[in-house]
This record gives C-alpha cells, structure tokens and sequence, in this order.
C-alpha cells in the first residue's frame, strides 16, 4: 500500500545538522578561527566582499566560515545580510589618486612619476609547490624589508598624462547622483555608471571568460593596462548635523584604467579611449577583466560596430554577471517539478501515440 | 525574531512591493517592475513569491504554502518556516482556512473565495522569452500588443505536432490585452485563473511583480479549431478515487508499477476524511505509517 511521502521537515532538520558536522570537519583538527581566515585568506575574503558588495573583512570571514569555503555561497550570506542594512547617506566619491599604493604598475609607461611599486603579487613567482609552507610555524623574515612609507606622496593617475596631450579621450566629472541597481530595477539601456555597479558586484569567473573573448577578437579592442593600483583609499562622508565631510574609515581597493587603441569613428576623432575597471579589496584579475568589458560595452557612444560579440552585448552581459542570481535559478532545477514533469510526459506519450499510428499508416501505404 | 521586522523586510521595502502590486492589479498581466531584494533564500527558490507574501502579510492573517500541491515538500517547508520564524503568523495546511497561500506550480482543487490572496513564484515572468530573448524586445513586443510571433510559434506546435506543444506555463490573455505567463503551472489548472480571489505573481529574480483581479477574464491561447484543452492523466487518485482532480503519477516498485495520486494533498486529505477511498486507499486514519 501507497503512503505519500511525508518528512519534509524531518529530514531539513536532519540535513542542517549533518551540515553542520561536515562543516567542523574532525574535531581532532583545531578550528579554524575568523582572524585566520581574515588574515590568511585575504584574498578570498577580497573576492567575497567585491561580489558581495559590502566592504567588512571579518563578516567575510564568517561567510567563509559558514559556507564551508564555497565562494559564492560565502557571497550569498554577505548579499541578503546586506540587504537588510538600512542606508543612512552616500559617501564622496573615493579620491584614488591619493591612495596609499601597496602596489602600482604601469604596462604603458616604463617609469611614471611617483613609480611603479610591485607590491605583494605572484606574478613572478614560479608556481612551484612550496613544501616549506606544509611544515607550520614559519613566520616569514620580514628584517630585511624596509617598510616603505605608503603615504609619501599623491600618485597622479597615469591616464592623466596622456589626457594633457588630447591624446586619450577625457572623461568628465559629473555631479549627477549614479544609479543604484540594489534599489532600482534594472532597466534597460544603462548608463555607464550603472554597467559599472553591475560589473564590480559580477562574477569573476564571468567576467573573465568575456574579457578573454574580447582578447581573442571577438569585439577585440586593444587593451593596455595603462595603470593598476592597489591600496587603501579614505571614505569621506558629510554629516549633516556637523555640516562638513569626516573620515568614517579606509578601504583597500584595486582600480586599473586601460588604454585601448581606437582609430577613430563617424562621430569621434582617432584617440586612446578608455575602459575602467574598481573593486573592493586585491582583486586584480576581476579589475583587468571589468576596464576590458567596460569598454567592449562602450562601442554604442564611441560609434563604433556591433560586432555581435557577446561583450558587447550589454543586455547578455549585465542579465547574466550576477553569480547570486545566477546560482540560484541554475540550482533550483533540484527542486520537485514533478507537477510540470508530469504534463510533459502527458503531452509525449500523446504526440508519440499520435506519430506511431501516422508511421504505421505510411508502413501500410507504402506495402 | 525580534532582530528583523515583521515578515523580514522593512517598511519601506515593503511599501515599493506593495505600490507595484497595486500598480499590477490597475493593469492585470502587465508585468511591474520592482526592486527585489536578495533573500535569505536562493533566487529560483520563490524570492519573488516570499516577498509578495511578505508585502501581504498581516499579524491576524493565516499562512499556506504549497509547492507541487503538496504542503509538505522540503521548500514549502522552508517557506513556511520562514513566516513563522519572521512574522510569527498562523500557519495552516487547510485550503478554506488560509487568508495568504503561496504556491509553486499549482493551483488548489478547492475553489478560493473573495478573502484570499494566491501568491504565485514565477521563474519567468516573459510569456515571449523562449521566442525573444531579449526584454528590450519584448517589452516592446506587449506595448504594441504585437503577439504575433506567439501565435505563430502555436500553429509551428499544432502543423509539427498536431497539437499545441505547451504542458505548463501555458500562455494566457488577460481581460483582452496583455498575453501573461501563468507560471509553470499544468495547464489543467488554466481554467481556474478566473477566480474570486486575487492572484498576485512574483519574480524575485526577474524583478517583475504581475497580478490578475478577482473575477477577470484569463484566456488560454488557442485557435478556434484547435480549442484549448485542460489535460490531466488519464484515471483516478489510488487514495481517495477522485478522477476530476491533478495527478501525479508514482512509481511504486522496481518493476515500474504506478499508480496516481493526487497532486493537492490537502485536497485529497479532506475528501478521504469525507469517507471517498480509491483503489488501493484504507479508510481515512488507518494508514499503515
């Protein structure tokens, strides 16, 4: 005899708690704590708070935590924690010409004023497995390094020289309030400052494979990391009751501008244009990735072609960089669907019902 | 919970969700735009159902959820328990007695009446999407009332086929202007869209809130020779015999033995309380779990 299946609430219960045994792992094995993760895990606590648009390092950590060390559930948490925060005011726009640079390279200059630091990167590392690291207890030798002064001097954006010549298209400052995409729906053409709030919260894995298209030639449009900077800028806020902009705190950002090759359209001269690319935290591949999709994006106000290329394609690009909404709507396919199963398999058997009997009268006509 | 407002977002939020609901039922089918919200569940999960719901809710109001028919199907479950943990509102899994039910794929076999609200999750929201992928198109598309193409892709079904192609989500027109996604309901339920409750839809993902006014006309597209048809599976539920409602079919042994059920539980509950049993049913209270 048939019982319908029943339990649902039982096994959810079952479910979290083996969950939450997994996520401990073997108990024998010290836990690990936020401030380890926070500090030796900053670059995943980078990534989770770019794509999880809140810049706090240690709920980061818990979202890392908590999720096991999947990313995007990590980025998840932080998204519908966030979502509840309440907004009490906008800050100024980030000065990043006064970071304080832990790191600044230029690809297009081979020395620019205030220099080209290196800062702490793997790029030329050899990727070598170091087993030294799997003994525990080596704090690195830090005697040899001087600590160099960050804030010694404002580093004027590299972009900024080519500007003084007209050889680089200028991009005005404007006053106008951008935007906001977590509060608005997402309407149909964006401004670029509304592609760049959604390209800065955007998968980076996404962002990558559409950057990497544009380098390939699909909608290639010549980029030179014309500067990468990464360092902690100052966020500055007015407050009303005081009537002057304070200092509520500093965040470390990465920016990269690009300098692309562009030789001129109906409607603009031959120039350097530019693609911009700003994220919270040391997330160099996704700042590269965003200046290059940003610029493909760009092709309609420069006049230049469609090209067809899914860069390009602001519609394709900015409904599908979300990798919360994303996970979400690809996952749910594990939900039941057996009532729309079901009308499928209605609909089959009675179109095959119909298609064999049409066969065996053709079998029969043809005999 | 005291750490969140009642029924989780806050007043304001609520009160954009409830301008853009009231804003779909000026206009019934035409798709709203709203700011969703992330969730504390996943997108495709029914963000857009649970913020609906949690526009509509007040403290006196009485809960349903149910997804696939069933009450209790793991994500009716965690919808559930997340307006109890959150609003603290009475819960039922009695069709007549809820004020607010939520769904997923289905509408009740009992007729709502003029106290209730049908809250639908919709996946996609765009009637035209698998034909025009974009909504710069579509949008375009339902402003022009240009359906031609939706028409078109029918008759390819009915030439191909012999017959519309389409089981769920089964495009409907409402009170004669804008062709609407019914959700991924069976079209068995089609006919009951013209109802006395109001039916409210969302897509948290989507950002789209859309509604349909109690007693409204809801059209299922069709030609006037090939009419439109409400299937079912052929047969009656094994638990209470009845043959006019949903069925799911089951796969009961290795062999590949079925039988079908009933797809609203509670709907099946109550007529085997009321004595019906079906083929292989057991009086009502002498299961044997």
């Amino acid at each position: 005899m048939y019982v319908a299946v029943k339990g649902g609430e039982k096994a959810i219960d079952a479910a979290h708690d083996w969950l939450g045994e997994v996520r401990r792992g073997d108990p024998d094995i010290a836990e690990l704590s936020l401030a380890q993760i926070r500090e030796q895990m900053t670059l995943a606590v980078d990534r989770v708070m770019s794509e999880g648009s809140l810049f706090d390092p240690d709920l980061a950590a818990l979202a890392i935590k908590q999720s096991r060390g999947d990313l995007i559930e990590a980025i998840f948490l932080i998204r519908a924690y966030r979502t509840t925060l309440p907004r009490f005011g906008a800050s100024h726009p980030v000065e990043t010409d006064t970071m304080q640079c832990q790191r600044r390279i230029s690809a297009t200059f081979k020395d620019v004023p205030g220099g080209q630091i290196l800062g702490p990167t793997f790029d030329y590392t050899h990727r070598l497995l170091d087993f030294k690291l799997a003994a525990e207890g080596n704090a690195p030798d830090t005697s040899t390094q001087d600590a160099p002064d960050l804030a010694a001097e404002r580093k004027p954006h590299v972009m900024e020289f080519l500007n003084k010549d007209g050889l680089i298209e200028s991009a005005e400052a404007t006053d106008e309030t951008p935007p906001d995409l977590t509060r608005e729906p997402l309407e149909l053409p964006a401004n670029r400052a509304l592609r760049l709030q959604n390209l800065t919260r955007a998968d980076e894995g996404f962002l990558l494979g559409l950057a990497y298209s544009t380098q390939r030639g699909y909608a290639r449009n010549h980029a030179f990391v014309g500067e990468l900077r990464i360092g902690k800028v100052a966020v500055e806020m007015d407050i009303p009751e005081l009537g002057f902009s304070i200092e509520i705190g500093e965040m470390t950002v990465t920016e990269c501008e690009t300098v692309n090759q562009f030789k001129g359209s109906k409607t603009e001269p031959p120039q350097f244009t530019r693609g911009y690319g700003l994220v919270f935290g040391q997330c160099e591949r996704k700042a590269i990735s965003m200046a290059l999709v940003d610029r493909a994006l760009r092709w309609k106000e420069l006049g230049e072609d469609f090209a067809g290329a899914p860069a390009q394609d602001e519609e394709f690009v900015l409904s599908h960089s979300d990798n919360i909404q994303a996970t979400g709507f690809l996952e749910h396919i594990k939900l039941p669907h057996y009532v729309d199963f079901q009308s499928e398999l209605e609909l089959i058997r009675s179109i095959r019902t119909a298609a064999t009997a049409a066969l065996a009268e053709t079998k029969i006509a043809a005999e | 919970m005291s750490d969140y407002n009642f029924a989780y977002l806050d007043e304001q939020t609520k009160r954009m969700i409830r301008r853009a609901i009231l804003k779909g039922l000026a206009i019934p089918g035409y798709q709203v735009p709203f700011a969703s919200r992330e969730m504390p569940m996943p997108y495709g999960w029914g963000t857009g159902g649970v913020q609906v719901t949690a526009a509509c809710l007040t403290p006196d109001d009485t809960l349903k959820v149910i997804d696939q028919g069933a009450d209790d199907t793991t994500n009716a479950v965690s919808i559930r328990r997340f307006f109890e943990k959150t609003a603290a509102v009475g819960v039922t899994q009695a069709t007549s007695v809820a004020t607010v039910i939520q769904t997923r794929h289905r509408i009740p076999e009992e007729p709502l009446n003029e106290d209730q609200i049908l809250v639908y999750q919709v996946p996609i929201p765009e009637p035209l999407r698998f034909l025009e992928p974009r909504e710069t198109e579509t949008r375009k598309m339902h402003a022009l009332e240009e359906y031609g193409l939706m028409h078109v892709k029918l008759f390819e079904d009915i030439s191909q086929h012999g017959q519309i192609a389409t089981a769920y989500a089964y495009p409907v027109k409402v009170e004669g202007r804008y062709v609407m996604d019914p959700s991924p309901i069976p079209r068995f339920d089609n006919p009951k869209m013209e109802m006395s409750a109001i039916q409210l839809f969302g897509a948290g993902r989507e950002q789209r809130i859309y509604a349909i006014p109690p007693y409204t006309q809801v059209v299922s597209l069709d030609f006037d020779d090939y009419p439109f048809e409400a299937s079912k599976a052929d047969g009656a539920c094994a638990l209470c015999g009845a043959d006019h409602t949903y069925l799911d079919e089951v796969i009961v042994d290795d062999d590949g033995g079925r039988m079908f059920v009933c797809s609203d539980t509670d709907y099946c509950e109550s007529r085997r309380q009321a004595g019906h049993i079906g083929e292989q049913g057991t009086p009502y209270g002498k299961d044997a779990a």
